[in-house]
């Protein structure tokens, strides 16, 4: 059996639908243990958003709440309860980390903010994922996930100049906050050995898309004063072809920045005429002025092949050209079913479902998708009752009174 | 201790901008992160316009290496050494100091990984404990491994692109910003700590393979779902959500201005109508609750429209927000670069460079309250700490590194 790299690490989750659920899945499919608490009755909200079979709602059948909750244990508790809140914290009194993704005011009148924790458990590594941090002037401002990457900087680069803004579609934001929050939990624990103590973690998902993704264009606005563009299908930066193009049955994606690669793609079109017409040799001026009239004089050619045809023919010729696969192209791809990318996982309600293995491959320890996703309250004895001590009957009461 | 991650040594080989990213989150919380580059092929990045003065001919042509902002940006708390890998000498050089590095990082194509001795083979052969880290368009084999990737191409075969779009047009819309490269990168820091991890409590080192395209697959769960269950391959969906509504960017006055807004309950709203002055329109059935929303949410966009087109995204956010109904402008870098909030939670901050004077980097959005990360130095010159690490790390001579510099293989 391989090794696991978190075994024996308690993790602790309290929060909804994607960048919490996403931060503490990358620890539990490499071993953590990870319980994440839910509310009675109604659970993660991801419950509620699917997809469903048939589209049919059902809370045991959400495709977003299972690819984000594998391997974890699932206990329902009432944090508006004081019962349901001291079970939390007996809880947080053994646990290596807290994950949770709620409004930070709300946090302190529940008296589960850090300050109040760290009390209880010094060693206790806690993670707060929000909008816009822990802090400052938005701090208790709503945002959703289109809300965030427009504040983030990332929207105003994405669709046709003179139409609305697109976010990255299916929750980008939330995984981004997610990963990087787990990133910054394994910082913690370093400093944990060397300090003996844990702490406070403030992942904002705004401050991820503005530092790590568009950060480095404030150089260029401030020195340059670019403040970014918003082309359609054509590229920012680069030369010609910078392009989304269509062919015979979808689109492909072309990055010429050598001129070599151009000039062997113009080889494999059979050195077409118009490549002689100076206007077209301009590379600078095709792509920042007249690109569509580039594409059109090609485009033909292109309609006369599938995406897999011309992505094989430029593999071949070192072109940098990628076909737009689409999902069921890559549910269904050799090269993935070759990695073994999809995990098949069998969840007692929803059924045998496919689930991407993870971002990446460890030689030796690498992810395991064990368990499926819990289902609402399904580990309330295991964890009440076995591991805190409340007997069957307790646990009956509890749940009579709303508290779990 | 001052720095989480002080006392760990990674060796950066990578290029362009997936590989060097993992490397800066990583010293900026302190691991001491040797960027190798060499004279004789000098990356991309180090390539283009300069940050100040005109050039942009002479820069495209290599002449400006210490002055790309791409590359402060990313190289930021690094180390610069600059050694020839062609070179048969150069290799004891390196082996010495793989001898004493935890992580080599990479972002080479296989073929030319295994020739500068960067597999994984040879590194453990060296240092037993390495972890080595590669990154790669659709990984280390099988019959996509020598496909070539930017950005762009990178979520084009990770099924991204695909769902990039407005619903009424068959045609995927571009990103202007690197998510292919930005996820990959991001995923890398998270597997290398993990890999650090599991040596510290086994001595075991590993190796890593980050295939960049797939790391975006791996995001997109709820897709894969719905092929799985339904048999339905998902299209464009624009700024549409299944359970909000009105969800979508609103234009505002001034050119090319946009606010977000987004209201998931009905009490959001009825919040949202009271706050927008109440019109008659928003009382009509069709906008009651949200499945009607849903069905007539074009309709609703353009009359929401009428209201935003009235104030500019701030006037907006500011007026929604006192109502706790969820609006943000779309910002762009200027925008981002003056508002108060990003001011206050010190989004970026000024950093002396020898050649710019002070410039403007952005700080890590990885917080931690006991042992922040900062940023010490600029992004290194080409070579600018040759000396160090020659003559500190690897205990060298003043005559030898001299020789090593005449020989051109320290270059």
């Amino acid at each position: 059996m391989e090794q696991k790299i978190f075994e024996g690490l308690k993790v602790v989750e309290y929060s909804n639908l994607v960048s919490a659920p996403y931060c503490t899945k990358l620890l539990a499919d490499l071993g953590a243990e990870v319980i994440k608490v839910e509310k009675p009755g109604v659970g993660d909200e991801a419950r509620k958003h699917g997809p469903f079979p048939n589209d049919i709602s059902h809370p045991e059948q959400s495709g977003l709440f299972l690819s984000l909750n594998t391997n974890k244990l699932g206990i329902t508790l009432n944090l508006d309860t004081t019962t349901g809140r001291d079970i939390l914290k007996s809880l947080l009194k053994d646990a290596d980390v807290f994950v949770e993704d709620n409004a930070p005011e709300h946090m302190e009148e529940l008296g589960l903010d850090y300050d109040s924790l760290e009390k209880i458990n010094r060693r206790l590594i806690m993670a707060s994922i929000t909008p816009f941090g822990q802090s400052g002037p938005y701090r208790d401002y709503k945002a959703y996930g289109i809300n965030c990457a427009a504040a983030g900087g990332v929207s105003i680069g994405v669709g046709h100049p003179d139409r609305e803004p697109l976010a990255l579609p299916l929750s980008q934001g939330g995984y981004q906050a997610g990963v990087n929050a787990a990133s910054a939990i394994l910082i913690a624990l370093f400093a944990r050995e060397k300090m003996g103590e844990g702490q406070h973690i403030d992942i904002s998902e705004v401050a991820v898309w503005a530092g790590l993704h568009v950060g480095v264009y404030v150089l260029t606005f401030i020195y340059i004063g670019v403040t970014g563009i918003r082309r359609g299908t054509h590229g920012g930066y680069f030369i010609y072809p910078n392009e989304i193009l269509p062919c015979k049955d979808g689109y492909i994606l072309l990055n010429c920045p050598q001129l070599a690669q151009w000039v062997r793609l113009l080889e494999l079109m059979g050195n077409p005429e118009w490549t002689k017409n100076p206007r077209y040799r301009n590379r600078r001026a095709m792509h920042e002025e007249y690109p569509d009239e580039a594409n059109a004089l090609w485009i033909p050619w292109l309609k006369e092949h599938t995406y897999e045809e011309l992505f094989q023919l430029c593999l071949e010729e070192r072109i940098p050209l990628a076909p737009i696969y689409t999902i069921s192209d890559l549910v269904n791809h050799p090269h993935l079913k070759e990695r073994n990318f999809f995990v098949d996982l069998e969840h007692p309600r929803a059924g045998r479902l496919k689930y991407p293995e993870g971002p990446c491959k460890f030689s030796k320890t690498n992810w395991q998708l064990e368990r499926p996703a819990p289902l609402l309250g399904e580990h309330n004895e295991q964890i009440l009752c076995q591991r805190l001590g409340y007997s069957k009957e307790e646990l009956i009461d509890l749940e009579k009174a709303g508290v779990v | 201790m001052k720095y989480a991650l002080e006392g760990y040594r990674m060796l950066d080989f990578g290029t362009a901008w997936a590989g060097p990213q993992v490397g800066q989150v990583l010293a900026d919380m302190g691991m001491e992160v040797i960027k190798v580059e060499t004279r004789t092929r000098l990356d991309g990045s180090r390539m283009g316009r300069p940050i100040m003065g005109e050039d942009a001919a002479g820069g495209d042509e290599g002449k400006w290496p210490d002055m790309q902002p791409i590359f402060h940006g990313i190289n930021r708390n690094k180390l610069g050494f600059t050694i020839d890998l062609k070179q048969p000498k150069a290799q004891d050089v390196i082996e010495r100091l793989i001898k004493v590095t935890d992580v080599v990082l990479d972002n080479s194509a296989p073929g030319a990984r295994a020739r500068l001795g960067l597999d994984h083979k040879s590194l453990q052969a060296i240092k037993p404990n390495i972890i080595s880290i590669s990154l790669t368009g659709c990984g280390e084999s099988g019959p996509l491994r020598d496909a070539l990737v930017y950005a762009p191409l990178i979520i084009a075969h990770g099924g991204l692109q695909s769902i990039i779009g407005y619903p009424s047009e068959q045609t995927p819309m571009q990103v202007m910003f690197a998510y292919g490269d930005c996820n990959a990168s991001i995923h890398g820091v998270f597997a290398v700590l993990a890999a650090l991890w599991h040596r510290e409590k086994t001595g075991e080192g590993q190796h890593i393979e980050l295939a960049e395209s797939y790391a975006v697959t791996n995001l997109l769960g709820e897709a894969i779902m719905d092929y799985v269950m339904n048999g339905r391959t998902m299209k464009p969906q624009g700024n549409r959500h299944p359970h909000m509504c009105p969800h979508n960017a609103y234009r505002c006055k001034g050119e090319d201005k946009w606010v977000t807004i987004a209201v998931k309950t009905d009490e959001e709203w009825k919040n949202f109508c009271k706050a927008i002055g109440e019109p008659d329109w928003a009382k009509e059935e069709k906008f009651a609750d949200m499945d009607n929303r849903l069905k007539n949410q074009e309709e609703l966009d353009k009359l929401i429209t009428t209201w935003t087109i009235n104030y500019s995204p701030y006037e907006v956010m500011d007026i929604l927000q006192k109502a706790k109904v969820a609006a943000t402008p779309v910002m762009n870098i200027e925008d981002q670069y003056t508002d108060p909030h990003y001011r206050e939670r010190e989004t970026y901050v000024e950093v002396e460079h020898p050649l710019v004077g002070a410039e403007t980097l952005y700080t890590t959005p990885l917080r931690l309250s006991k042992t922040p990360g900062d940023i010490r130095r600029h992004a290194p010159s080409l070579g600018e700490d040759n000396d160090y690490v020659l003559g500190q790390l690897l205990g060298m001579s003043k005559a030898e590194i001299t020789r090593l510099e005449e020989e051109k293989i320290i270059y």
